[in-house]
């Protein structure tokens, strides 16, 4: 079933904010054997992830038929330990390619005062499968 | 590091308790990670890694090649999956070369393959430039 073209410029907000702490960034990065005491740069995708998910929710798509696309972080300021972050995904696109939706989404990650830490751009390919 | 550097190729082995570990990390528990017959009803080839470990294994080579400099942009394309057997593992290899060093920035150049293949897309690294004299 495809994914309703009005979707575009809708958006969704994780559900939660997201608090840096030490142990969710130390687990992050054993995961992926990450070095030192930086903070991975992709460890922003687990609040995206948040709120592709809301996303996925609310158009009641299944996520086992989204395939990441693309994934891109531009980074305002590194992340750090105590920081409370919260993401918001815009649908910024819609296309169909031979029988899958590909989705385009930004997510802005922001601070507690509000001032955007890091943008996100994904382009989620969703395979629709039978109706 | 100076345009034109060659950076020391890494090796990274993704298993399947490995992406366990991610998804239970990172959240993203799609069971296109874990479970070879979702896997296949959706098309795939079977199990296959997280676009983002792929991705995560870049920001990895990268804090190695740089110790740990501050990252102003990650990202790819997945252009093709990264299909990981039950037994074993799948080999992720990454080259990389300093493309340019301007501004206080140093902009990497990557190349990412499992089995000679590239998995990733204009994948595209850039981070703030740490003087070592």
């Amino acid at each position: 079933m495809p994914v309703d073209p009005s979707l575009v410029g809708r958006e969704f907000p994780a559900p939660a904010p997201l608090t840096v702490t030490p142990d969710r960034v130390a687990a992050f990065a054993a995961a992926v054997g990450h070095p030192g005491e930086s903070v991975p740069p992709t460890f922003p995708i687990v609040l995206a992830f948040d709120a592709m998910q809301a996303f996925l929710d609310a158009e009641r798509i299944d996520l086992h038929r989204i395939v990441h696309g693309e994934q891109r972080f531009a980074y305002v300021r590194p992340l750090a330990a105590g920081d409370e972050l919260s993401a918001t995904l815009t649908v910024t696109g819609l296309r169909q390619i031979g029988g899958a939706d590909i989705i385009a989404t930004t997510s802005e990650i922001t601070d507690a005062t509000g001032a955007v830490v890091c943008t996100g751009k994904a382009t989620l390919v969703h395979s629709g499968g039978a109706a | 590091m100076n345009a034109g550097d060659t950076l020391e190729t890494k090796t990274f082995t993704i298993t399947r308790a490995d992406l366990v570990a991610y998804a239970d990390a990172s959240g993203d528990h799609n069971p296109i990670h874990q479970d070879e017959g979702v896997a296949r009803s959706v098309g795939l080839p079977g199990v296959i890694a997280h676009g983002m470990y792929t991705l995560a294994l870049v920001g990895r080579a990268v804090a190695e090649w740089t110790g740990g400099a501050e990252v102003v942009d990650v990202g790819a394309k997945f252009t093709s999956p990264v299909v990981v057997p039950a037994e074993g593992g799948a080999e992720v290899v990454i080259g990389g070369t300093v493309k340019s060093v301007a501004d206080g920035l140093v902009t990497l150049a990557l190349e990412v393959t499992c089995d000679g293949q590239k998995v990733l897309g204009m994948p595209k690294a850039v981070v703030k430039h740490v003087d070592r004299a």
